[in-house]
């Protein structure tokens, strides 16, 4: 399970951002190790423990939201921060991406399932886990630096 | 595997070139090994607090090679050599202990401590808590005679055969000492032929020699 850490990491860090991410994946590996024994031998540990992840970053996500001050919408998180247009790193170029995408990319890509299985973590079909991850990917060309982002465009 | 799917999410960018990659790469927030090792501590805490801990372990560098030393609630349970290849004694820890396994190199402060002073011709006998689950049965009887083989004596394999009375069972003393899961602390390398030879060991012959050298200066 200890081989998993750093890939769980990376996967809470891209759907959550660096701040939660701690937490959820504390949150993560304490429920494994609860769960451990019920795990059938033949399971993807990995896939397994990306789905907990995905459940906990919900869990704080919403417990962030409960202690928010009440807003009409659900805030979306904020645009990274541009210097001229060239301090955004990926971290913040994700961060800046609807959920959807963000969890998309990062199972996919960060974590290595393939789609079928993030479409099972996240709901949803096979399809709108691809389309998802595609969306995030064109997102990121127009936002991530090296491309050049006209002034006065939102991403 | 993970660097391959980043790369390949930093590919899939557009008008990204070789250059740029590797310029973007740097931009990732890379995750150190210090961060993990953090993470993991407080993951140990926690799981020792809420009593999911099941299995502790650590290495130790001892001048026989980086011992693993893996600790249940009751005690010390295990203690594996380099050779015995740690992954695959924690895969079996594992299965045979539990797989709520972690690196939690505090519950084993003490057992490091006792080992380090033992190698440092310090230490005679060891104080500790032993967990025997792992050996039953002849080999488990043949393990609880060994302390009594004091530090810088040996016993040969037919007289701790007769010891626990089976004096015919030398050989499968040899084989309660060869499975021994506490090498070191539980003394198995004082047992050696009846010739005078060291005879086998779990940490290798030269591991054995080295302990007879040590314990004889």
């Amino acid at each position: 399970m200890a081989e998993h850490g750093a890939t769980v990491l990376r996967v809470c860090r891209a759907v959550l951002g660096p701040a939660d991410a701690d937490d959820a994946w504390s949150e993560t590996f304490l429920a494994a190790l609860k769960a451990y024994p019920r795990l059938p031998g033949d399971a993807n540990v990995e896939a397994w423990l990306v789905t907990i992840a995905h459940r906990k970053a919900i869990d704080i996500t919403r417990a962030a939201a409960r202690r928010a001050v009440p807003v009409a919408d659900v805030p979306e998180p904020p645009n990274p921060q541009r210097a001229g247009g060239r301090d955004i790193d990926l971290a913040g170029a994700l961060a800046a991406l609807p959920r959807r995408q963000r969890e998309a990319i990062a199972y996919h890509y960060l974590a290595g399932l393939p789609y079928q299985d993030v479409a099972a973590i996240t709901g949803g079909s096979t399809d709108a886990a691809r389309r998802a991850a595609a969306d995030g990917i064109a997102r990121l060309r127009k936002t991530y630096p090296g491309t050049a982002l006209p002034d006065g465009e939102n991403p | 595997m993970t660097a391959n799917h980043e790369a390949d999410l930093l590919r899939a960018l557009p008008a990204v070139t070789d250059a740029e990659l590797a310029a973007l790469r740097d931009r990732l927030p890379a995750i150190t090994d210090a961060e993990l090792a953090a993470l993991r501590d407080r993951l140990a805490e926690r799981a020792d607090a809420e009593g999911v801990l099941d299995v502790a372990y650590r290495t130790l560098d001892t001048p026989v090679g980086a011992l693993l030393l893996a600790a249940t609630p009751a005690g010390l349970v295990r203690v594996a050599y380099p050779i015995e290849g740690h992954d695959q004694v924690l895969e079996t820890l594992a299965t045979r202990v539990s797989p709520r396994i972690l690196n939690a190199p505090r519950r084993l402060d003490e057992t490091a401590r006792e080992i380090d002073e033992y190698f440092a011709g310090q230490r005679r006998t060891f104080d500790l808590p032993l967990d025997y689950r792992l050996a039953t049965g002849f080999r488990r009887e043949v393990l609880g005679h060994l302390p009594g083989i004091g530090y810088g004596t040996t016993a040969s394999y037919a007289t701790v055969a007769a010891a626990v009375g089976h004096p015919r069972a030398f050989r499968a003393v040899g084989t309660a000492c060869a499975t021994n899961p506490l090498p070191v602390v539980l003394p198995c390398h004082r047992v050696i032929k009846s010739d005078g030879n060291p005879g086998n060991y779990r940490g290798g012959p030269t591991a054995k020699e080295f302990l007879l050298n040590l314990e004889a200066a």
